[in-house]
């Protein structure tokens, strides 16, 4: 009795896991479709689109799927990076190794030029992150680009899970919120005004979990700070922030070494590391399925802020 | 089983949309640590005793300070059983078009009512809409019952009223569910109500996890639109020709003979092309490049189609409209349709009729479409396309209006005469 019903158990959760891993297979490929069907859209209706490329692991996903979308032809758009100066050396190598080995063109807009010429100053805390609109939008202007792709997922953070695929920004590159356009089926509507251009999130539909399991399933390669490494770090505002150009530690702070890894990667004066020993992707996948915190809440002092940090700095003409 | 359900939700402003998907976020442990933190702290500075769970998804400042939904918020959460994306629509019938964007790709709909109230005007709105886009299943949720005291008697007189009225715009018995529930306190949400021991049927998320969906039909006719020609002129690839695109409707094999449309040219597919090799065969949604045997002018905007089974190419049809700007539409309109990949100029010859959704009958011969208004019109356009019928083929048959001037969007359009299917047994 006992023995019967605990095969045919086994069998049942055997059976259920299959199911469980074909469909979240399925579900990986209509992600990846989708995500193709926008880039193709923005090739055969703008005339100037441009790719944020920040070496981050959404932007290299962006990336991945760009050259899948138009292989074996070349991906037909240039990389822009805003460079806080704020960098982890592994992102930029990594960056700059893509950027050589897909034949792409990069244009990077250095933060730092902003300051050096008084268009922007410094702020007190010494994060560059909110200083990154202002060269976003005047490269923009300056290259004329129409379509903006950002690696923005909808279920990062509550004020992005407002926004369309394709999102229209006005002249000053503002988003605003009470006039988005319906979107409808897969039909975009790309239209825009001279000044106005389109920001365009082609994974607005994947979850942190998503590109972790397609990352693996793609075996897509990442920046090594994403996989646990030790690190010299100290504690700032609840998150362990690592020693480099942006003022830190502090005298009253201390720096220990500990095995961490980073869940996002942005301006290095206000990217935590999460102490973590998932050194593999399936380790990292494991880990992020267990987490009790958003990748943002866990590692972003930025969306730390106020209630609506992200749809104000959205609203600004943040990514 | 399909793994992915797509739902909306609809019906009237404060009737609990956002505290239901909130609720059912929280249920399915779906809410991380942080987030359910921010709502707490939220929810205390507002002088509420329990966490004020729509406050997971109203996302914007403005949405936060009155206390309803203006735009839709995705999310997405997963069981063992299933994954989920979820649109959590407003109901203010000022913002109808934000409705009709999280209902349109919607596998299944949420339609829910405040158990005070019943059916209001905006749920038959809402309900006409969703018959109109052809979301194929409904839920009634009666919310709000633990403020008519669980009472079954007012809970049956709504699922009954209800049931006539989506039995009027086509809804098939079977295909609408009517469940009590309370999304504040959690009543059959994820859990079973012990307060409603009359109730017994499957509680909300049952019957998400296990209701059917119809996969895309295996044997649809082939349609593809294509949307980028890609030509590498690269030494390793010289002469590669392929047309990519994603594949709107049924499958596509090596040797399948195919017609390129509108123009009408006969040829057959060599194969079917991605940056992970050939493909033996592709699916409806799977992005694609398709490589012809014949040598042809193909561009973006053309349709590459089963030779057996062909849409209609015309530069005339008629279609339901579901108006969704403030400008109205009167007869002689000068716009744009996009239909797949091309963008046509076109002119509305005449506004048949309009549909009322309260009373579901037609009025014909209407002076204007206004606002939130379903119409049907006869559409001329400059050039001819190749169209289906939105039931038989929603990708194909599927439009937006678009206005030439501001490049804003004005409707959404569907092939067919569709709304002489609604109301035709009112
Ligand atoms: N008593 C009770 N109150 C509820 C229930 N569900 C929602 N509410 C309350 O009803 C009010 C409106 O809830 P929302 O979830 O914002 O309503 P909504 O349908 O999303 O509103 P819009 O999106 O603006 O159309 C809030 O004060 C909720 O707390 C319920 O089951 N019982
Ligand atoms: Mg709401």
């Amino acid at each position: 009795m006992t023995a019967l019903s605990e095969t045919s158990e086994t069998r049942e959760t055997g059976e259920a896991r299959a199911a469980a891993a074909d469909a979240a297979r399925d579900n990986l490929t209509a992600l990846e479709s989708e995500g193709m069907h926008v880039f193709r859209e923005v090739a055969g209706e703008f005339d100037r689109p441009v790719i944020l490329f920040s070496g981050g692991k959404d932007s290299t996903l962006l990336l991945h799927l760009a050259i899948k979308a138009f292989w074996p032809a070349p991906v037909p758009f240039p990389l822009l990076h805003v460079d806080t100066g704020h960098n982890f050396d592994e992102v930029i190598e990594f960056r700059d190794r893509m950027v050589a080995q897909h034949g792409l063109r990069l244009i990077v807009a250095h933060v730092q030029d902003w300051i050096d010429d008084g268009r922007l100053t410094e702020r007190p805390d010494g994060t560059r992150n909110p200083l990154q609109t202002q060269p976003l939008l005047d490269t923009i202007t300056e290259h004329k680009f129409d379509a903006v792709f950002g690696g923005g997922r909808r279920d990062e953070e509550r004020a992005r899970a407002k926004e369309r695929i394709f999102s229209l920004r006005n002249a000053f590159g503002q988003w605003e919120p009470r006039r988005q356009r319906p979107e409808l089926w897969n039909l975009y509507n790309g239209r825009h005004r001279p000044g106005e251009h389109v920001r365009v999130f082609p994974l607005s539909n994947w979850t942190e979990a998503d590109v972790w399991n397609y990352i693996a399933r793609e075996r897509v390669e990442l920046p090594s700070i994403y996989y646990a490494h030790r690190r010299k770090v100290y504690r700032r505002d609840g998150m362990w922030l690592t020693e480099g150009p942006w003022g830190g530690p502090r005298e009253n702070e201390t720096v220990e070494e500990l095995t961490v890894r980073y869940r996002t990667v942005g301006d290095g004066s206000c990217t935590g590391a999460v102490e973590s020993t998932a050194a593999t992707v399936e380790e990292v996948i494991a880990e992020v399925q267990a987490s009790r915190l958003t990748e943002r809440g866990a590692t972003r002092a930025d969306d730390r802020l106020s209630e609506a940090a992200m749809e104000d700095r959205k609203r600004e003409g943040y990514f | 089983m399909s793994s992915l359900l797509r739902l909306a939700t609809a019906g009237s402003v404060d009737d609990g949309k956002s505290t239901l998907v909130g609720r059912l976020l929280y249920d399915t442990k779906s809410v991380l640590a942080d987030q359910l933190d921010a709502v707490q702290r939220a929810s205390v500075d507002r002088g509420l005793s329990t966490p004020d769970l729509s406050l997971l998804v109203d996302g914007l400042r403005s949405e936060r300070e009155q206390g309803i939904t203006i735009d839709v918020a995705y999310r997405y959460f997963a069981t063992p059983r299933r994954s989920f994306v979820l649109a959590d629509t407003p109901g203010h019938v000022q913002y109808t078009r934000n409705t009709v964007t999280g209902a349109s790709t919607a596998q299944l709909a949420v339609l829910l009512v405040d158990a005070r109230k019943g059916v209001v005007e905006q749920t038959r709105r809402h309900a006409a809409v969703l018959a109109l886009l052809g979301v194929p299943r409904l839920v009634l949720a009666v919310n709000k019952v633990d403020l008519i005291g669980y009472d079954e008697a007012e809970f049956t007189v709504i699922a009954k009223e209800f049931a006539g009225h989506a039995a009027s715009l086509g809804y098939p018995e079977g295909s609408v569910l009517t469940i009590p529930v309370s999304a504040l306190h959690g009543d059959n949400v994820a859990v079973r109500s012990e307060n409603t021991p009359w109730y017994s049927g499957p509680t909300l998320l049952d019957h998400l996890e296990n209701v059917p969906v119809a996969p895309d039909p295996h044997d649809a006719p082939f349609r593809f639109p294509v949307q980028y020609v890609i030509r590498p002129r690269t030494p390793e690839h010289p002469d590669y020709r392929g047309y990519a695109g994603q594949i709107a409707a049924g499958t596509v094999r090596p040797g399948d003979e195919v017609v390129v449309l509108p123009q009408g040219l006969h040829t057959t597919v060599e194969r079917v092309d991605t940056a992970d090799g050939p493909r033996d065969e592709a699916g409806s949604g799977s992005s694609v490049t398709v490589l012809l045997a014949d040598d042809l002018d193909i561009s973006r905007g053309d349709l590459i189609a089963s030779a057996a089974d062909r849409p209609v190419v015309t530069d005339e049809f008629t279609a339901a409209l579901c108006w969704l700007s403030s400008t109205s539409l009167r007869p002689g309109a000068r716009v744009l349709v996009k239909h797949g990949t091309r963008t046509v100029q076109a002119f509305v010859d005449e506004l048949h009729s309009r549909f009322d959704e309260q009373a579901l009958s037609t009025v014909e011969d209407p002076e204007s479409l206004e606002l939130n208004e379903i119409g049907s019109v006869r559409l001329r356009l400059a050039e001819e396309i190749p169209v289906d019928d939105y039931s038989h083929s929603p990708r194909t048959g599927a439009f937006l209006v678009i206005e030439p001037k501001n490049g804003d969007t004005l409707a959404a359009g569907m092939v067919g005469e569709r709304f002489a299917k609604l109301g035709s047994t009112a």
